[in-house]
């Protein structure tokens, strides 16, 4: 008689397809998950300790290496809670620009993310080499207004830190223009893609009600069903003037979690078009002009107190949570990290598959390992 | 249902558990009674999102305190619930069977500070290695010179 044993197996820590550093214990009968463990802590440094023992201001560039594709979001998250602790008024330009920046973000981030996973299926670099032509061109933009193409440490409290070049506008209007082509030609070489459908449909499917009481959101949660979206929800910054709808799933598969992303770039498309059309009668400056030095920064000191803000990332709900004592150091500094809490379903969500659908939910859900370990 | 205020949710708890605020002012809750409270606000009161778990370390008072951030997903500003423990054998009742989204959040805050979540299912080290002594987070934890620093030449 043939014997059957269970099989453990390491997914990781170094492997192409748990996109960073990021070990699964799996345990295996055939090529059946029954059970998965993820393992976490390679890339961890305590950024927390280090933000306590830090300015506020100090710690902005470190939030660029939260979210590392995304640090436009990561940076939004902080400004927005320092200023409603310490009561900094931001003006409306700033605002259009921030909504403008996080935008272009989720724009770059959902088209890479959505390459990656086909990175996944083995459609090796084929459909990653159209995201990351358009990825180019939008960190050429953040490259003009900021400097610097990922870690671009643009924001501060009260504003962003320079106004965006003359140049700018121009070339926002050439990517804008060929956007749309690259939305059609990009779903239509995935949309009905033979490998696509039979890799992602009915693959790794959560629930609304599972989603929600495992405090999943993004993207991930709105492929559930559940139109839960900060931007709406909660709102910040420009967003309550900007007209969008919240793009949502019907099964919660591999396969809408793709498709969401692809309706919510085209949601930022049309949010990108409402700002350039109202950035010149905007009122302000790109700055609270209280704030506006860098020794103003510096020492700032929002009086004692707690605040829990939070901003819409690409990857869900990235929250801050500060607590200031009076000094010029928080407290108590706390980042909700969305690709870490969104990782607490994994498990469930794989069990039953082929060890081959494992990588593909993870990508599904769209990790980045410096927010998970932080 | 919209989301609840502050003020109305201490009105609520107080009426439907009684003595389940330890500080009423800024929504303690007794530890044992967290269940039940939190039970409440999911089920009835329509806050099923538990969208942030984190402690904080008060060694002045002796003790940890552990924060939640409850949202509803029909929107608002979350509702903050808070939990004190003494710093020695730190230790609350565990949300995950209400939440399973807490279980990876509070192996965080047992990482990180300590606390005990009784009742969690698999409650381990989540970013330190599981051999790894203290809590690095807790105010006392040295920031320099502990025994992982000490000696490795890095000075």
């Amino acid at each position: 008689m043939l014997q059957t044993q269970e099989l453990q197996i390491n997914i990781g820590p170094q492997h192409p397809s748990t996109h960073g550093v990021f070990r699964m214990q799996v345990t295996l009968d055939g090529e059946t998950v029954v059970d998965l463990k993820p393992v976490f802590g390679y890339l961890h440094r305590n950024h927390e300790q280090i933000a306590e023992v830090s300015t506020y201001i100090q710690s902005m560039p470190y939030t660029d290496r939260l979210d590392y594709f995304n640090s436009m979001t990561s940076n939004y998250g902080l400004a927005l809670a320092v200023e409603q602790l310490a009561g900094i008024e931001v003006p409306q330009r700033a605002n259009y620009i921030r909504a403008l920046m996080s935008e272009l973000t989720r724009i770059l981030n959902h088209a890479t993310a959505i390459g990656f996973i086909l990175n996944d299926m083995g459609a090796w670099q084929t459909a990653l080499a159209f995201s990351m032509r358009e990825r180019e061109k939008i960190l050429d933009l953040f490259e003009m207004a900021s400097g610097a193409r990922m870690m671009c440490n643009y924001f501060r409290f009260g504003g962003v830190v320079r106004d965006l070049p003359p140049e700018f506008m121009p070339q926002l209007k050439d990517l804008m223009q060929g956007l749309p082509g690259f939305f059609d030609e990009f779903e239509r070489l995935l949309r009905d893609n033979e490998i696509l459908l039979g890799r992602a449909v009915n693959v790794g499917i959560l629930p609304p009600e599972i989603a929600a009481s495992y405090s999943v959101s993004g993207p991930v949660l709105r492929a559930s069903g559940i139109a839960y979206d900060i931007r709406t929800a909660d709102p910040y910054g420009a967003y309550s003037e900007l007209d969008f709808d919240i793009p949502l799933g019907e099964v919660g598969d591999v396969y809408d979690r793709i498709l969401v992303r692809f309706e919510e770039m085209r949601q930022s498309y049309r949010m990108i078009n409402q700002i350039i059309e109202r950035l010149p009668d905007t009122t302000g400056g790109h700055i609270n002009p209280a704030m506006a030095s860098i020794g103003r920064q510096k020492a700032l000191r929002p009086p004692a107190g707690e605040i829990y803000a939070r901003v819409e990332s690409p990857k869900g709900e990235l929250g801050f949570y500060l607590i200031s004592d009076g000094s010029t150091r928080p407290y108590r500094y706390k980042v909700r990290a969305p690709s870490f809490i969104n990782l607490t379903p994994l498990g469930d969500m794989c069990r039953g598959h082929a060890l081959a659908d494992v990588v593909v939910i993870l990508g599904s859900i769209d990790i980045v390992m410096g927010e998970v370990d932080r | 249902m919209p989301s609840l205020s502050a003020d109305e949710l201490r009105g609520i708890i107080e009426q439907e558990l009684p003595g389940a605020l330890h500080n009423p002012a800024v929504l303690c809750v007794v530890p044992a009674r967290l269940p039940e409270v939190a039970r409440l606000l999911c089920d009835i009161l329509d806050h099923t999102f538990l969208s942030n778990l984190t402690a904080v370390d008060y060694p002045a008072d002796g003790e940890i305190e552990v924060v939640y951030h409850i949202a509803s997903l029909g929107g608002g500003v979350p509702l903050v619930l808070r939990v004190r423990t003494p710093r020695e054998h730190a230790s609350v009742p565990s949300l995950t069977s209400l939440w399973p989204g807490a279980a990876l959040q509070e192996r965080e805050a047992y990482d990180l500070f300590g606390v005990w979540f009784e009742g969690h299912p698999d409650l381990r080290r989540v970013y330190m290695w599981d051999a790894f002594e203290g809590f690095p987070m807790r105010k006392d934890f040295p920031r320099q010179g502990d025994k992982y620093f000490a000696g490795s030449g890095e000075e």
